[in-house]
This record gives C-alpha cells, structure tokens and sequence, in this order.
C-alpha cells in the first residue's frame, strides 16, 4: 500500500465517523455528500474511475436528492 | 436493561468481534493482490475480442449484458414502485409557491443546466472508449434537467420533461434493449450476444452491439431518474 493509499483510506474512516457523530439529519445529509467526496478519492486513487464516476452521481444527486425531499417532507408535517 | 448489563453485554460481543475481526484480517490477501483470474483474462482479451477501449463497457453491455437487462429492470420496477405508492391523495388544487430567493444561486444554477447535460451526453457517448457509460452519464443528465427545479422552479422542470414523454423514453430504453437480444437470437446466436461489425477500435463506431446497448440503457436511466425525480418532487409540492 502507498502512502496515498493509506491517506484516502484513513479519509474516508474519518468520513464515516464524521457522518455518524453529526445528528440532526439536514446536516448529515450535508456531510454525507463531503464523505461520498472522500470514497470519489478512494476508488480514483485505486483506479477504479468507472465506480468513482458512478459515485459522483449517487453521492452528489441522487441520494441528497432523496434524502432532502423526503427531510422537506417531514418538516412540512410536523 | 439497566446500564450495567447492557454496558457487559457491548463489551463481551464488542471483544467477541474484535477477535473474529482481527482472526479475518489476518487471513486476508495482501494488499493489491488480485485473485480473479477472470479479469485478468477480460484485460488481456476484451479489447481485440470486442473492438473497445474501456474493458468495463465491455463487460457490462456485452460479457454480462444479461445481468445489465436485470440490473435495467431493477430500476425499471423501483420506478413503476414509487409512483405506485406516491400515487394515492394527489389533486391538482393548491401548489407549494416555490422561490429560489439567492439570485447567485439561481444564476449559478441555471448556467449550469447545459453544462451539466451536455457532461452527460458525453460521458455516455464515450462510455465504451473512456470511463463512464449509460448510468453515470445518465444520471448526471437527469440532474441537469432537476437542476431546473433546484435552481429555478418547479413548473420549468416539469416543462422541461412532459410525462408521457419520458415514460416514452423509459420503454424505448427498455424495449430495444431486450429486442436487441431477441434480434440476435433472430439470426442465430445467443440471447445479446454481439452480432454486430465490431468498427474501428478506439472510434465511437466500435464494439458492435455494445454502443447500441448503451444508448438504450441511458434512455432507461435518464428517463427512471427524471421519472423518480417527478414523483418525489410532485409529493412535496403538494402541501401535506
């Protein structure tokens, strides 16, 4: 493993983590995109540039997307 | 519970699957090292086999274009799922008014509209030569087309992709891809096998079968995109 390897592998840990300690759930959805950036690192710097690709479209629009329609939703409700 | 037990029991199974954890780790390969004698075939062999750049397009729209047609499906059904159940208790009455306030926002997202379809277009037209293909460039169209709403508004979006139109767009993506396998069986192959003049490696006229299956999958997934995007935003304008 390189030094490059080790590094975007720690990132994303960290990403993880940063997205399971945030709790109101607008904001993690915030930081989920940030961490959906770091695996965009991961699979790129493991030269994997189909995955990353398709990770760009799930992690920047269609799981925000998902995930901030439905949270308007709620507010609506409540 | 109380907070005794329950801390006893996180310790026992924690220490429990740190030992089964660290038993696995060590049983691992090394780093990097690959055992899927399969792929390192593909490598080898896809592209004087199949006249493409990019082995994956290969794999995906020719060696496993069967699973493709599941995978097509899939997202197929999720669709015709969401608008079955997001269907019930919506009229026409009183919308949400719905107002991108920033002009910065709005100017920097409508500017972004072409851009980001024209992104798209490309990166599925050049899907079997460069990375990418029928879902990351389909995707990334149909977000151009939400941007609409995002950054202008709702009504525009809705213009901008009339309903029976995409459900149009859905079934053609659908349709050929499947027809496309019977039309090889048609002339006496296997379901999708590639029956067509492989054309020129490294040009967007190769691979055969494989170009054709991949436009036909970006139908599918722009217009299931749109179609989800059209359900879920249609439940939100409606005030609860």
């Amino acid at each position: 493993m390189i030094p490059l390897q080790a590094m975007t592998i720690a990132l994303v840990g960290l990403g993880g983590l940063a997205v399971v300690s945030v709790r109101d759930p607008l904001r993690q959805a915030i930081v989920l995109g940030i961490y959906g950036l770091t695996l965009i690192l991961l699979f790129v710097v493991l030269q994997a540039p189909d995955v990353a690709l398709s990770e760009i479209v799930v992690s920047s629009v269609a799981f925000p997307f998902i995930l901030l329609t439905a949270l308007a939703k709620m507010r609506d409700r409540r | 519970m109380t907070r005794r037990t329950r801390l006893g029991t996180f310790v026992a199974a924690g220490a429990a699957l740190a030992v089964l954890f660290v038993w696995a780790l060590t049983g691992l390969h090394a780093f990097g090292d690959f055992q899927g004698e399969y792929g390192r075939i593909l490598n080898r062999t896809a592209g004087s086999q199949r006249h493409v750049t990019n082995v994956v397009a290969a794999i995906v729209f020719d060696y496993r274009g069967f699973d493709t047609l599941g995978e097509e499906s899939i997202l197929f059904a999720a669709v015709i799922g969401i608008a079955l159940l997001l269907r019930e208790a919506r009229d026409e009455g009183e919308r949400r008014i719905d107002v991108v306030r920033s002009d910065f926002i709005r100017a920097v997202g409508l500017f972004a509209v072409g851009p980001t379809v024209l992104v798209g277009l490309y990166v599925i037209a050049h899907g079997y030569l460069t990375p990418g293909g029928a879902f990351q460039g389909g995707v990334a169209t149909a977000s151009g087309l939400v941007l609409l709403y995002a950054a202008g508004r709702y009504r525009a979006y809705r213009a901008a992709s009339p309903k029976a139109m995409v459900d149009l767009v859905e079934g053609t993506g659908i349709g050929t891809y499947t027809a496309l396998g019977v039309a090889s069986l048609a002339v006496g192959s296997a379901y999708l096998a590639n029956v067509v003049d492989l054309g020129t490696k490294g040009t967007l006229a190769s691979g055969g079968t494989i170009p054709i299956l991949n436009a036909a999958s970006a139908l599918a997934v722009i217009a299931a995109v749109v179609l989800i995007c059209h359900e879920f935003l249609e439940e939100l304008m409606t005030p609860a």
